[in-house]
């Protein structure tokens, strides 16, 4: 039962604060020879897996490293583009790590503002008056939870389906950013929140929810 | 726990009805107590394209205050978004993707199918799982009335009045439907 990140989104839709508390990386080495049978193509500035999936490399998986130096971008560390390098028969046998990209930082605040964005069409659609934004999401995998304060503040949390607690976790956050940012007179609404009280009081409160399952009221 | 003869119970009947799972049973009985408003608002079918074949409401208090059309593709346009947002933030590999999501007073259930098929209901907020329903929506009504009718197969339009009086049917005898009161 795993929290795996919490993101804190301003009123403009603006990513202010992130932290990832538990990100499982599956990954795949494998040495492979000539010729690939995986298909590779170039997405987002990545290498990824586009057909061939096998033994838990997935379709949509990048390519993290070659031959143990991790890769840059679609470029190998020397700056040979990957998928011309794996064209040279002369290459192999070569050694490939597979796994799920790492969101940067970047990806991060483009996914922030496009939630914030589905928050507000969640409540435009909505087939009953006076309804809020999108509150939970649920996939297989993870649900995403997200409180929005009366400034427009949206505190989410992403955790396993079957974590509970989430809701008072919510507002234990609130609570820590209202203590530990908006008291600090050096931090400015609105701004990347960069307090260490609110990182290390933001961390012990995961570690609470995580090992009661369920948060408890009033700490 | 059977379900109450309606057409659409007709044809399941070569088909074994899956037991009512315990948690919809009970709805039924709350539902019936008319101590909960539980109701589905309103359901649509998009095809991979982006179109809307279908669209109906029971139950629905508000509309989106645009024109239909925009309202289609204004849905399928955050369901399309969800879709690659939650692709992109999912911590690990996901075999069924995005689910439901609930706000403060509805809950949206989202069912894909393979050949890119999207069934959407909005659902009060005690309707948990909505997932079985669609699927049966796809597999005893879509793919009977709509694929098989040779007629309809050529230009997936969803004209058929037998589909939608079914669907009309099956949706209200749902055990989480109950008509509000004016």
């Amino acid at each position: 039962m795993v929290i795996f990140s919490v993101y804190v989104v301003n009123k403009a839709g603006g990513l202010i604060y992130q932290y990832d508390n538990y990100v499982p990386r599956a990954e795949v080495e494998k040495t492979f020879s000539y010729p690939l049978d995986l298909v590779l193509k170039h997405h987002d500035e990545k290498v990824v897996v586009s057909f061939g999936q096998r033994d838990g490399i997935r379709v949509g998986h990048a390519v993290l490293s070659i031959n143990g130096v991790d890769v840059v971008g679609k470029n190998t560390s020397e700056g040979k583009d990957i998928l011309e390098y794996l064209k040279d028969p002369s290459n192999y046998p070569v050694s490939i790590r597979f796994g799920r990209a790492r969101l940067s930082s970047n990806e991060k605040l483009m996914l922030a503002s496009m939630f914030h964005s589905l928050f507000a069409i969640g409540s435009q659609l909505s087939p009953e008056a006076g309804s809020s934004g999108i509150e939970m999401l649920e996939t297989d995998v993870f649900k995403l939870h997200c409180f929005q304060t009366l400034t427009g503040i949206k505190f989410i949390v992403l955790a396993d389906p079957r974590q509970s607690g989430i809701d008072a976790l919510l507002r234990k956050i609130y609570e820590i950013y209202s203590d530990f940012a908006l008291k600090n007179p050096f931090y400015s609404l609105e701004m990347p929140i960069r307090c260490e009280l609110f990182d290390q009081n933001l961390k012990s409160a995961l570690e609470v929810a995580e090992k009661a399952g369920n948060f408890g009221a009033g700490s | 726990m059977t379900r109450r003869s309606t057409p659409s119970s007709e044809m399941v009947a070569n088909r074994t009805t899956p037991p009512l799972e315990p948690s919809l049973s009970i709805a039924r009985e709350r539902a019936g107590t008319g101590e909960t408003q539980m109701t589905v608002h309103n359901l649509y079918i998009f095809d991979r394209n982006g179109n809307c074949l279908y669209y109906n409401e029971w139950n629905r208090k508000k509309q989106a205050g645009i024109s239909k059309d925009e309202e289609y593709k204004l849905m399928y346009g955050m369901l399309f978004s969800i879709r690659s947002f939650v692709s992109k933030m999912s911590p690990l590999d996901m075999k069924e993707g995005f689910l439901s999501f609930q706000t403060s007073r509805y809950r949206l259930h989202y069912y894909e199918t393979p050949s890119g098929l999207k069934f959407v209901m909005n659902t009060d907020l005690s309707v948990s799982n909505a997932r079985e329903t669609l699927q049966h929506i796809y597999s005893n009504l879509y793919v009977e009335l709509i694929v098989k009718n040779p007629v309809c197969s050529s230009a997936p339009s969803l004209d058929s009045e037998v589909f939608s009086s079914r669907l009309d049917a099956f949706i209200r005898a749902l055990p989480y439907y109950s008509p509000r009161a004016a």
